[in-house]
């Protein structure tokens, strides 16, 4: 079945690409970079809500 | 605007649109026009995916919001993080492996033709509605406030955009939108910083009066379906908007897809996840600090001048005049207040500080009142009239406040965000009418030759049709909100397609394409009848095609079942 047989190349080519290098010194692992990005979007969000509150 | 601007305005726009024709004339084969050089780094992407998504309403309308509204609209730009990591995480990888010149190819390669041909159109649809208000949207306020004509700022905006993406393809479009991003950052950079600097009050004093005037309130939690931004329609409405922008819309997917390895591509959208929010921030704040220089300063009743001396003109009772002097009296009481809730907060005089500042809300209630019954009376007098007038604040501020040469430079750094956004989505219109309707429709097996004479000649198509658009363009909304509207009436769909695409593979061809026509047409009949915030079609779309497409495959594979039986 076209849409199965897809799927699960798919799948394989997400988990082999996982293993790429990210070239960058202190993030080796693409999950450290997404762990990066969405800790700097919590940050971003809490100064946020600060500001709110602070001048509210 | 004096010699000087104009030197700067007109010097610095033609100079990285012919730099941009010229450095990339030849193409060798049709991978190269449409993807550009395979050599582009992941900054490069980064840079370009930036200024695809920020175009001219971005910096001229925003600040205007910023002003009105306050930060709340930063909320809008929540899910777009996460969204962003699912696409590098996901979507990307799958792009790459299929080596695909435009998203749909994908919806062809998992479903059929006739699925890949309704994304498509979706896409052509909504982004070539978008791609009017583009050109359209700085040139009706640039026009008015500088006093050109029209029709001849749409036309020849327009063609410059139009030619050097035509000739150059899409390594123009990114090597121009690095000079044009530097450009824009530039100029807005130093805006704010003159701004701060023309500010009679300290940063510490603009920050409480903005505050105090309810400018500063970034994050609600209010889970009111009317309020337009919160905390929730950013993070679940602003996550689907951004996924389905950044990872279906061709105008997207070809900027990244330009990358010489999925590294640089998805550090590219990386930069994004990282760059957007305090980005937002930066240009609400500039409208905010604007909001408290006109505090300190008499701003007119009405932003947009030529409407206002027009409406003056045409106003048989005097009204308007009335209406004016009220205005500048308010406003006067209002600083004095101001200058009195500042100097209690500096004496730690608390009771006085708290009085003070209630008197100033009052008076600034009573000068929004004013400034609303003279858009009434404006309306009154002539039902045409465009009584928004927040897409002109900023602006208006420029040309007032603002030294001369900075002035040029701020008027070509929105004229250079409209090219960047247009040449991006022109592109994207001429690939996407080339490979998925040209190329897989009519003519199957031609030369790379041939494709890109066919790419070129549907991009200049699309560039005629946007100028044809704007010229009979006639807005009524605030212009950011109505590029984002349009956007989540459409991309809810479109999002769906791929989500069950990489995520429900039972479900077929034929159950996805019925149920995408099923759900469009349901987010129609809602857009109509409904007054929630629009974000939530963009969720309400995606929920709606999701469980349509399973419960027609239910049905399929039912009948399937009977007849097999």
């Amino acid at each position: 079945m076209k849409s199965a047989e897809h799927h699960s190349k798919s799948v394989e080519s997400f988990s082999d690409s996982q293993d790429e290098v990210t070239g960058l010194p202190w993030l080796c692992t693409w999950r450290s970079i997404y762990l990066f990005v969405f800790g700097s979007f919590i940050l971003w969000v809490l100064l946020l809500l600060a500001l709110t509150v602070s001048f509210s | 605007m004096n010699l000087l601007d104009f030197v700067v305005l007109i010097g610095s726009l033609l100079a990285i649109a012919a730099y941009g024709a010229w450095h990339t004339r030849r193409h060798r084969n049709l991978s190269h026009y449409l993807r550009g050089d395979e050599n582009v780094g992941w900054l490069t992407i980064g840079i370009s995916v930036a200024a695809t998504q920020a175009s001219a309403i971005t910096f001229i309308s925003t600040p205007g919001q910023g002003y009105e509204s306050g930060l709340d609209f930063v909320q809008n730009y929540f899910g777009m993080p996460l969204a962003l990591i699912l696409i590098a995480a996901v979507f990307l990888p799958i792009y790459r492996r299929l080596n695909v010149y435009t998203a749909y190819e994908y919806l062809g390669h998992r479903f059929d033709a006739k699925t890949r041909l309704l994304g498509a159109a979706l896409f052509l649809l909504s982004r070539g509605l978008a791609a009017g208000i583009t050109i359209y949207a700085p040139a009706i306020i640039l026009s008015t406030v500088l006093g050109w004509r029209l029709d001849l700022t749409i036309i020849l905006s327009g063609l410059l955009v139009t030619i050097y993406t035509v000739t150059g393809g899409s390594q123009a479009v990114s090597l121009t939108q690095k000079y044009q991003m530097t450009v824009i950052f530039g100029g807005m950079i130093i805006a704010f910083g003159i701004l701060l600097m023309k500010l009679p009050a300290s940063i510490g004093d603009a920050f409480t009066v903005a505050g105090g005037f309810k400018k500063l309130e970034a994050v609600s939690f209010s889970f009111d379906l009317h309020r337009r931004y919160t905390f929730w329609t950013g993070l679940l409405g602003g996550f689907f908007l951004s996924l389905s922008y950044f990872g279906t819309d061709q105008s997207q997917v070809q900027r990244y897809l330009s990358g010489w390895s999925l590294r640089a591509s998805r550090l590219g959208l990386m930069f994004n996840a990282v760059l957007k929010i305090p980005m937002q921030f930066f240009i609400l704040l500039l409208g905010v600090m604007v909001f408290v220089f006109y505090q300190f300063e008499q701003p007119p009743v009405f932003f947009n001048h030529a409407a206002w001396q027009q409406a003056v003109r045409h106003d048989p009772g005097g009204k308007l005049q009335t209406l004016q002097q009220e205005f500048a009296t308010a406003c006067a009481q209002k600083e004095q207040f101001i200058h009195q809730w500042l100097d209690a907060k500096h004496a730690g005089d608390a009771p006085s500080e708290t009085a003070a500042r209630s008197q100033a809300l009052a008076v600034l209630d009573r000068c929004n009142t004013v400034r609303a019954e003279a858009r009434t009376v404006m309306e009154a007098n002539d039902p045409g009239v465009k009584s928004n007038d927040a897409d002109y604040v900023f602006v208006t501020f420029i040309l007032d406040h603002l030294p001369h040469g900075l002035i040029g430079l701020l008027i070509a750094a929105f004229f250079a965000a409209a090219l960047q956004s247009k040449s991006a989505e022109l592109n994207a219109l001429g690939s996407t009418t080339t490979i998925d309707f040209y190329r897989h429709l009519l003519k199957h097996e031609a030369s790379d030759a041939h494709y890109v004479a066919a790419s070129k000649w549907f991009t200049l198509f699309w560039g005629l049709v946007a100028i044809a658009f704007a010229l009979f363009a006639n807005l009524v909304e605030n212009l950011i909100q109505a590029v984002n509207i349009i956007g989540s009436v459409f991309y809810g769909v479109v999002l769906a397609l791929f989500l069950v695409a990489l995520f429900l593979k039972r479900v077929g061809g034929t159950a996805i394409f019925w149920a995408a026509l099923a759900a469009q047409t349901l987010v129609f009949v809602l857009y109509f009848s409904l007054s929630i915030s629009y974000l939530w079609y963009n969720f309400i779309g995606c929920a709606a095609c999701v469980l349509f497409s399973l419960i027609i495959q239910a049905a399929i594979g039912s009948n399937a079942r009977s007849a097999k039986a």
